[in-house]
């Protein structure tokens, strides 16, 4: 629990997946924060001078001191508070929670950005190559509940975009690229999350994040066709 | 101590160095094994089965894969001597905000100026430099990027260096007049033994730049 004289503030979107990976991070370690709806397309003083050098949405400010990038705060926030460690504590596993947590920032979501960003068979092709990476986390989740093994961890906090912004915006886009045919594992762990309470309070509520994210594709295609 | 090490690496690889760098600084033998990354073996598919890629660390029998994780992974099962990443948490995630702004800024840019042409290379540059200055704003006056110790932000930028003759070749610059106490301070990583064994001579880079073009269909 955080001491009393503590500021714990964040810098963040409501609809943003790295946003909503810090605060399930703080829910869990029951650290009361400040949260602060930021406008990336007119950006706060605060967020410029707070990362200088992304100037990206989220930063963490803990007693003034700011942190971004939210696998590093993250990190931060398992070092700093360390009840209900997110991290597993053998360095082994720490590095395979930190390898897979990279592949889906790196891997994942680079490339299912381009599903959305795409048309046609450009987009057909981003939809595979989609695929054979979730093929991998699929695998990851045979025989556990979560991608953290009995409990929710770090690789489950970094995975909810795959959760709940791939997953929802595919409904959007109007194509399946997670079938459930395809990833039964993967489907079984969406249930799982959704029975934690952490995460169904620190996930976007369904209906105004579909809105948002139909609401942001239509003006990404206006963007596109002038 | 029955500890197997094995290192996969490849000797121009500043990823490969950053491993390396990490264990010699720790003080920990290892076992070098040189890969050929256009004939890859059998052991690097197995232990690096998602990315296919060096550096891999096999600690008996263990694989681990990336080269910022593999650092932190020594760091935190060697702790003894010569801790890379600070122990305070604040301290901690600014060390690990500038190794990831490594890994996100300076493989762009530096890769257009070896592989590109023309125009790529003077983009390259141009970003490049750019970069070397936001570090060097980051470095400031500090003997290393984390201050009076050597450690991971340093460890995740320095096998650059190596490449730094092949870039001012190639792109016709001097990173000296642009960034001169980033080239400081390289000098002083370069007289820790750790890195003076770990980087290649500037030299054999630039001379196999062409050759590694070649083997990869490029020009
Ligand atoms: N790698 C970053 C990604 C964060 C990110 O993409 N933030 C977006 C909003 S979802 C942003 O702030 N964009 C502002 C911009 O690009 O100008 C992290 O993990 O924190
Ligand atoms: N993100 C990786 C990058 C490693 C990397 O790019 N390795 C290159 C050699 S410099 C490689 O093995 N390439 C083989 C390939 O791409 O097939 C790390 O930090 O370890």
């Amino acid at each position: 629990m955080a001491e009393r004289s503590e500021e714990v503030k964040l810098l963040g979107m409501w609809a943003s997946p790295f946003s909503r990976r810090v605060e399930i991070a703080l829910t869990l370690k029951g650290v009361p924060y400040e949260f602060s709806e930021q406008d990336i397309a007119n950006k706060s003083p605060l967020l410029l001078q707070s990362n200088p050098v992304h100037k990206m949405i989220p930063v963490l400010l803990h007693n003034g001191k700011p942190i971004s990038e939210s696998l590093v705060i993250l990190e931060y926030i398992d070092d700093t508070w360390q009840n209900n460690p997110i991290l597993p504590q053998d360095p082994y596993h720490r590095a395979m929670a930190r390898f897979w947590a990279r592949f889906v920032d790196e891997q994942i979501y680079v490339t299912a950005m381009k599903v959305v960003g795409k048309v046609g068979e450009e987009r057909d092709v981003a939809v595979e190559a989609t695929r054979d990476l979730l093929k991998l986390l699929e695998k990851e989740l045979v025989g556990k509940n979560f991608l953290g093994g009995e409990r929710l961890g770090f690789v489950d906090i970094v995975a909810t975009l795959v959760a709940f912004w791939l997953m929802r915006t595919e409904e959007v886009v109007g194509v399946k690229v997670v079938p459930v045919e395809m990833f039964p594992e993967i489907h079984r762990w969406v249930e799982n999350l959704l029975d934690v309470d952490v995460i169904k309070k620190c996930i976007p509520p369904e209906d105004e994040h579909l809105n948002y994210i139909k609401a942001r594709m239509d003006s990404l295609k206006l963007k596109s066709v002038q | 101590m029955a500890d197997e090490v094995i290192l996969l690496s490849y000797w121009p690889s500043m990823f490969g160095m950053r491993a390396m760098i990490a264990l010699e600084e720790k003080n920990i033998k290892f076992d070098y094994r040189e890969q050929d990354l256009f004939n890859k073996s059998q052991i690097l598919i197995e232990t690096n089965p998602v990315h296919k890629k060096i550096p891999v660390l096999i600690h008996n029998g263990k694989p681990i894969c990336e080269s910022l994780i593999v650092v932190e992974y020594i760091d935190e099962t060697w702790p003894g001597e010569n801790q890379l990443l600070p122990s305070d948490p604040y301290q901690r995630a600014q060390a690990k905000f500038w190794a990831d702004y490594i890994d996100k800024k300076v493989n762009g840019p530096t890769r257009l100026i070896w592989a590109g042409k023309g125009e790529e290379i003077e983009a390259g540059k141009k970003e490049f430099i750019e970069v070397l200055k936001t570090l060097e704003t980051e470095l400031g006056d500090k003997t290393y990027f984390g201050g009076e110790t050597f450690g991971f932000v340093d460890i995740a930028f320095i096998g650059f260096y190596s490449w730094f003759d092949a870039y001012e070749k190639l792109a016709s610059f001097s990173i000296e007049a642009e960034c001169p106490k980033v080239i400081a301070w390289a000098k002083r990583c370069l007289k820790r033994e750790s890195v003076a064994k770990s980087l290649p001579d500037s030299d054999k880079v630039t001379k196999y730049i062409p050759e590694l073009k070649k083997r990869l269909g490029i020009e």
